[in-house]
């Protein structure tokens, strides 16, 4: 068995934080952590080593299905890891980021109310008004808050999803993050995309 | 040693998932690109193969690569 260190614990981080939001959910901006650091390190360093050591949400998936068995372990169909479906996956997933943004902008501007609720796959929204008092922060920093905390549940939820039907992190062949760190990574080495 | 891991690089996601279980430390991320198999260590296990999210490792017999 291999030594354990403090940063193959961070899948624990992954679970800390879905918890958090679900009490206050202006935790969800430590997201942001996980949403910058890799691509800081992938401008930076030119590699990949959030996702090879650092991501807590891979880890979540290799713990639970791999250590803890969760998953079928069987091969996943070919077009997910396929170059279109992932830098398509990634366009989508930016797009839908983007709404999210304008959306927040919208609130600052006074264009639109606060809306206290969070959208699961970009469609079914479960209200969550529970974790808010209105006016404890402006009102787009609160919005920019569900939001976010929507994006980092879908993800997860599809992960899991995946984890269970194909393999531990068959996720981590179609996560935005992950193509996004690798095609730096790529351009930086001059490597064909 | 007669087996060792072949990854598909134009696939590879660079995600690290093999590198977390080689059991011989053969494996490492060639500048965030891809997986690259060091010859000297592979023992041609499989546990990479089996662990690759995308199924992108193959193991074959040395002779042929
Ligand atoms: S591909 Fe995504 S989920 Fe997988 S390790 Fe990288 S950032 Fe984490
Ligand atoms: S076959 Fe075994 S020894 Fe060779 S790279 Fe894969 S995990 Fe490591
Ligand atoms: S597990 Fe598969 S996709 Fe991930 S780095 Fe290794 S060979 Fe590449």
């Amino acid at each position: 068995m291999k030594q354990r260190h403090w940063y193959d614990y961070l899948w624990l981080w992954s679970l800390l934080y879905f918890a958090l939001g679900f009490f206050n959910i202006l935790f969800a901006w430590l997201g942001m952590i996980d949403f910058l650091v890799p691509l800081f390190i992938a401008l930076i360093g030119g590699n990949k080593a959030f996702c090879n050591t650092y991501c807590g949400r891979g880890q979540l998936f290799q713990q639970l299905g791999g250590r803890w068995k969760w998953s079928r372990d069987v091969k996943a169909p070919r077009f997910l890891s396929s170059k279109w479906f992932r830098y398509g996956f990634l366009t989508f997933f930016m797009t839908m980021f983007g709404t999210m943004v304008f959306q927040t902008y919208l609130v600052a501007s006074g264009g639109r109310n606060l809306t206290e609720s969070i959208k699961l796959l970009w469609t079914i929204r479960v209200p969550w008004g529970w974790t808010y008092e209105a006016g404890t922060v402006a009102d787009w920093v609160a919005q920019y808050s569900f939001g976010f905390y929507s994006v980092m549940l879908t993800s997860t939820i599809i992960g899991l999803a995946l984890m269970i039907l194909f393999k531990p992190r068959t996720w981590c062949t179609m996560c935005p993050m992950g193509t996004m760190t690798q095609m730096i990574c790529k351009i930086k080495a001059k490597e064909k995309l | 040693m007669k087996k060792i891991a072949v990854v598909d690089r134009a696939r590879c996601v660079a995600c690290g998932a093999c590198r977390k279980v080689c059991p011989r430390t053969a494996i490492t991320m060639y500048k965030g690109c891809y997986a690259e198999i060091d010859r000297e260590k592979c023992v041609g296990c499989g546990l990479c193969a089996k662990t690759c999210p995308g199924t992108l490792i193959e193991i074959v017999e040395r002779g042929e690569v």
